[in-house]
Formats: structure tokens, C-alpha cells, sequence
């Protein structure tokens, strides 16, 4: 037969990722080192447990807060009658960077991208009704996560629950925010002494809490490639396992409890197998570099996030199937819980309905789809096994690259990894711009349509009411024990002991989040961005 | 005698941190031959402004995408303009609801750009209201 004309020059993965042959063979493979591990064996390439779904489906956690705590309570009620399994919670700009509502910076802010939490009584509220003994709530807080953990353990105690029953997630990765995000507060230093706080008081207190969800997520949306995502992860990972054994922690007492956070995106294939690479890269470092002897500690236990930038504004339900595709792609490579996002984030803040379509969307791949009934289903395609080695190559040389540098620490010190990422933005910018990366509705396809979807609104009389309750709070509480415990918070931040056990003190006695990250502000300076252009 | 080049002000009022936007339409202006300069995250209108005119810039950009535009943008254009009667042209991105843009026109915003906007299109758009090139 003669040789078929292909459509373009040549194919990859993604802008500036491998190039993809016509077709994948047996002898692909040759050149890489054979792996024959079944799922719950070293290194857990094809699954950290041996049954994956067949005994126990992902964790359906949908990212959720917005306005106030009432109208967040009500919105979790909602979602756990509807079946969801797990709570995340989104806070607003103002808690997740050290601020209370009535801060100047805080203005226009409160209510918006999450929940307004000030101080305990807002996080008492937040959860009315909920048994926190009972449910799995991860949160997505980094500068301010002891303060915020700490709220969650007083709030579970006057539920009378017990802390080291309860289970749950804190972001608490602050090298990311250093890289994309930006909800820093502190340089770098002290931030590491925060973070690995938090780390060995929850090894010691609380046994099914998972201490840092070390993300990727975040970079990806800032424009890291697959590679890029998954390396400098790793890379941080590296930087908080370390710190935590130079403050004299053996690794297996913290290690399981140390969880990840990734994106996915449509290229479906590639994202399968960056999983499935991030699995294998992971266990040999903590156990050739680490030397981790529990099986627990070398398992890359991970939640996902659909990325929010493939969202488009333009023809907003095709976003739909970008979401299944990229959730298909975090099943097929055995993620522990996932985020589906809606369809009209790239507009607004969810509406309720966009969030049913997000949660229905798992519920058919978990029930309907097949693709959960077996282990890697994928695992001993030719292609996917390739791109895992390929993906696994490439992690690689990055960490050998931030190694060069000095760590990942120092790597963000010098803005290396911003720039890469930087790069990789722009170089995505320029191809959509070109036509090389088609967009659909974008850039090919588009209808010039307007899209008529309805939005959800954040009334701007929300700001005033959470003001108000504040102004309240600051009046009716003992004021003479809140100036005592913040006395105590700047004694112990100056000193070398655990920040955790006074913090719960002191959010005991109502101190909020502001007043708080102001005595450590005091004590610890503020950071600065250097500039990156 | 060359033409002079147009001085572009990129900042993020507010507190979010989402700078993809902000960095990449930075980096396609400047390659498209314009003086930029990023003030960076984390901004007030006050320093906005201060910055526009100490800076001596044609367009000021701003990006939000926490939804705090409609507090952040209106007042960054009102307090530039007590500063300055220079006819500096505005535009926005970000998370935009359509209902906010036109009132953001009238606050003096000429134009929104949301998620995916191509960066030739942002290009012509500064070149046709500034009369630079």
C-alpha cells in the first residue's frame, strides 16, 4: 500500500512536549527499563493499591465557597445530599493572605473567590449541622494554614470531637505560591518553618490528617507543561521531606501523611501517563534518596483538579466535554479524589447547576463508563507506556537541574522555575494565537455567538454584613485574653517551639485571622515579589 | 526622527495572585514593540495611579480575576484621573461578566479582555486608541 499523506508535519503531545510517532510498538520500549510491577507493588506505577476502584471509588470533592458562611453551609448540605463524599473549602483572598474583611486591602474582596472566615465563630458557623467527626474536608489555605487548622481543630472540640479522629486535607504547600498563586505572606524561610510546624504537630496529634496536599495544580494553570508540573512537584516535595528530616523528624513518622494535588488536562493520554510516571518518580526518591522503609511513605496519594484554564468563555458548554475528558483522564490514572469543575467558570463563580453537571459528570464515569471496573486499564498500551518513560525522563532531568541549583528553594530564590513556567505560557499563548494549538470556539470553530448562560452574583451587601459581624465579635469578646494569647503567639514565633499548640489558644479566644498574621508579620517580615519581567 | 513608543502600565489591584494573564499579555506588547512596565500583585488604585503618572504612560491595563473589578477598576481610573488630564487609555481582563462590562465603560474601562483573547487582537486595539504606534 502507499504511503498515507498525514495531516501535519509532525505531532505532539502538547506545545512544546514529546514528539508522538505514527504508531507505538513492543520494541518502543526496548531502550527503557522493563517494569512489571502489578498495582500495590514498588513503585506503584499502575496503582498505590492493589484492587484500585473495585474496592473503593475516588473521593468526589468539589472545590466549594463563596459570600458567607451561612450561604456556604447551605451550599455543602446541598452537596452532600446530593452524594458528594468529601468537603473542600474555598476561602476568600483576604483570609488565604493574612487579612481581616475590614482590612482596606480586603476591599471589594470579601465573599468573592470563597468564604469569609475571620475568626472561630465563622468557622463554628461554617460548619452547623456537620459532624466533623464524621466527614473528610480538605482546605485549600497555604500562608495562613496554621491559623486556619487551627480554627478547624477548636470548632471539631466544641462539637466534641476529638482531633486526632479527624480527617481531612490542609493545602499548606507555601513554595508553590512563590511560583504561581501568589497567596504568600512571608519569605520563603520562615514560611518553611510555618509549613514543617504544622507538618510534625499533625504527626504527633493528628494520625489521619494529611499535613500537605504538595501541588502542581497551580503551576499548570500558570502555563507549566505536563513535565514542568510534575518535576517541579516532585522538586517541592523534595524540599518539604527534607526540611522535615533537618528538623529532626524520622521520615516514616510524617511521610504517609504527605499528599499531592495535580492537574488534568484534555491531552487525555499524556495526562494518564504523567500519573502514572508521577507514581513510579516519587517512590524511588523516598526510597533510594530518603530512605523510607513503610510502604505508605513511598505512595503518591493525590487529588485532581480539572484545569481551569482549558476552560473557554467563548461557547461555554463545550467546557462540559472538556471536563469529562480531562476527568476520564484522572480516573484512568488512578487518582484518590477529584475536583470537576463547571462549565461556566471561565465567566463567573459556579451556579449551582453548572456544579450538578460537574458532580454528574464523575458520577457516569464512576457507574456508567466501565473504565473503573479494572486497574490501569491503559497500562501495557505501547504509547502510554512509552510516554510514562518518556514523562519519567524528563522529571528526572529537572530534579537533577534544581538539584544543581541548590534545591527547589533555591531555584525559586532565583526565579528559575518561574521563568521556565513563564516560558512555557507565552510559548502556548503565541501557538493559540498562530492557530498551531487549536482552540475549538476559540481560535477554529468559533459561531460569534454570544454566550447566554446564567451566573452566579456575590451580593455586594455581603462585604458590609461580614464587616459588621467583625466590628461585633471585637466588641462582645475578652479583649484583655485576646491581647494575652497574641502575646503568647509572638513569644513562641520568636522562639524555636511548634507555633501549632498556642495558635489553637489563641483562635480559642477569638483572635482572627488578621490580628493574628499581623503579630507573626511582626516577628517574620513580609515578602516581596522579586520582579520576573 | 523615530516614533515614540507607547508606555504601557500593567498591574493587579487586589489580592489575587492569578498573573498568567498579566505576564503574558506584558511579555506580547512589549515583543510588539511597547515600553511596558508591571507593577506587580498586589496593588492599591493609589499606587496605580501614582505609578501612571510618575511613569508617564498612555495605557494603563488591569487584571483581576477574583471578581473585585467592579471596586478595584472604577476607582483606579478616577484616582489617575485626578492626577492627570493625560488621555490615558484603559483596558482590563480577567473573569469579566458581560453584565460588568458596560458598566465599566462607563466608568472609563475602553475595553475588557476576557480568557483567550488573542494578544494581536489586544496589540491593534492599544494601537487604535493611542494613535501610536
Amino acid at each position: 500500500m502507499p504511503d498515507e499523506k498525514e495531516r501535519q508535519p509532525e505531532f505532539k503531545t502538547t506545545v512544546d512536549g514529546t514528539v508522538v510517532r505514527r504508531v507505538y510498538t513492543a520494541g518502543d520500549l526496548a531502550e527503557f527499563p522493563i517494569d512489571n510491577s502489578l498495582p500495590g507493588d514498588y513503585p506503584f506505577t499502575r496503582n498505590i493499591m492493589p484492587a484500585g476502584y473495585r474496592s473503593r471509588l475516588w473521593t468526589m470533592r468539589q472545590y466549594a465557597g463563596f459570600a458567607t458562611v451561612e450561604e456556604t453551609n447551605r451550599r455543602y448540605k446541598y452537596l452532600y445530599q446530593q452524594g458528594q463524599t468529601g468537603f473542600s473549602v474555598a476561602f476568600h483572598l483576604p483570609t488565604q493572605e493574612g487579612y481581616d474583611s475590614d482590612h482596606p486591602l480586603a476591599a471589594g474582596e470579601v465573599g468573592k473567590c470563597g468564604v469569609a472566615i475571620d475568626s472561630l465563630q465563622d468557622m463554628e458557623e461554617l460548619w452547623a449541622g456537620i459532624p466533623l467527626a464524621q466527614v473528610s474536608t480538605s482546605m485549600t489555605i497555604n500562608a495562613t494554614a496554621p491559623i486556619i487548622l487551627a480554627m478547624y481543630i477548636a470548632a471539631a472540640e466544641k462539637q466534641g470531637a476529638d482531633r486526632s479522629k479527624l480527617d481531612g486535607t490542609v493545602q499548606n504547600d507555601i513554595l508553590k505560591e512563590y511560583i504561581a498563586r501568589n497567596t504568600y505572606i512571608f519569605a520563603p524561610g520562615p514560611s518553611m518553618r510555618l509549613t514543617t510546624d504544622l507538618c510534625s504537630f499533625c504527626a504527633k496529634e493528628m494520625p489521619k490528617w494529611n499535613s500537605i496536599s504538595i501541588s502542581g495544580y497551580h503551576m499548570r494553570e500558570a502555563g507549566a507543561t505536563a513535565i514542568q508540573e510534575a518535576a517541579f512537584t516532585l522538586a517541592n516535595g523534595i524540599a518539604y521531606v527534607q526540611a522535615m528530616i533537618d528538623k529532626g523528624m524520622e521520615v516514616d513518622s510524617f511521610a504517609p501523611r504527605f499528599s499531592f494535588f495535580f492537574a488534568a488536562y484534555t491531552n487525555l493520554l499524556e495526562e494518564v501517563a504523567k500519573f502514572r510516571a508521577l507514581r513510579r518518580v516519587w517512590s524511588k526518591i523516598m526510597k533510594e534518596r530518603f530512605g523510607a522503609k513503610n510502604p505508605r511513605s513511598m505512595m503518591l496519594r493525590y487529588h485532581v483538579q480539572t484545569d481551569g484554564f482549558t476552560l473557554t468563555e467563548q461557547q461555554p458548554l463545550n467546557n462540559i466535554v472538556r471536563v469529562t475528558i480531562q476527568a476520564l483522564a484522572s480516573v484512568l490514572g488512578s487518582c484518590q479524589s477529584l475536583h470537576t469543575n463547571s462549565f461556566d467558570e471561565a465567566l463567573a463563580l459556579p451556579s449551582e447547576e453548572a456544579v450538578q453537571v460537574a458532580l454528574r459528570t464523575q458520577q457516569v464515569i464512576a457507574y456508567e463508563s466501565g473504565v473503573a471496573d479494572t486497574v490501569d486499564p491503559l497500562g501495557g498500551s505501547y504509547y502510554v507506556e512509552e510516554l510514562t518513560n518518556k514523562i519519567e525522563q524528563g522529571i528526572k532531568e529537572y530534579i537533577a537541574r534544581i538539584d544543581e541549583i541548590g534545591g527547589a528553594l533555591e531555584a525559586i530564590k532565583k526565579g528559575y522555575i518561574q521563568r521556565e513556567i513563564r516560558r512555557s505560557a507565552y510559548d502556548y499563548q503565541r501557538a493559540v494565537d498562530s492557530g498551531e494549538q487549536v482552540v475549538v470556539g476559540v481560535n477554529k470553530f468559533t459561531s460569534g455567538e454570544e454566550s447566554d448562560i446564567k451566573i452566579l452574583e456575590i451580593d455586594e451587601a455581603i462585604e458590609r454584613k461580614q464587616v459588621e459581624r467583625l466590628r461585633k465579635l471585637k466588641h462582645e469578646r475578652d479583649n484583655a485574653k485576646v491581647k494575652e494569647v497574641l502575646d503568647g503567639v509572638r513569644r513562641v514565633a520568636e522562639s524555636d517551639e511548634n507555633v501549632m499548640p498556642v495558635l489553637v489558644d489563641a483562635v480559642k479566644a477569638y483572635a482572627t485571622v488578621g490580628e493574628i498574621s499581623d503579630v507573626l508579620r511582626g516577628v517574620f517580615g513580609e515578602y516581596k515579589e522579586p520582579s520576573m519581567l | 526622527m523615530p516614533t515614540k513608543k507607547i508606555r504601557v502600565l500593567i498591574a493587579k489591584p487586589g489580592l489575587d495572585g492569578h498573573d498568567r494573564g498579566a505576564m503574558v499579555v506584558a511579555q506580547g506588547l512589549r515583543d510588539a514593540g511597547m515600553e511596558v512596565i508591571y507593577l506587580g500583585l498586589r496593588v492599591t488604585p493609589e499606587q496605580i495611579a501614582e505609578a501612571a503618572v510618575q511613569e508617564d504612560v498612555d495605557v494603563v491595563g488591569l487584571s483581576c480575576l477574583s471578581g473585585a473589578h467592579m471596586a478595584l477598576f472604577p476607582k483606579t481610573v478616577g484616582l489617575t484621573r485626578e492626577r492627570t488630564d493625560k488621555g490615558i487609555l484603559f483596558i482590563g481582563g480577567g473573569i469579566i461578566p458581560k453584565k460588568d462590562v458596560p458598566k465599566l465603560q462607563e466608568a472609563g474601562i475602553a475595553r475588557t479582555f476576557g480568557p483567550g483573547a488573542p494578544i494581536p487582537e489586544i496589540v491593534t486595539f492599544i494601537k487604535n486608541n493611542t494613535g501610536g504606534e
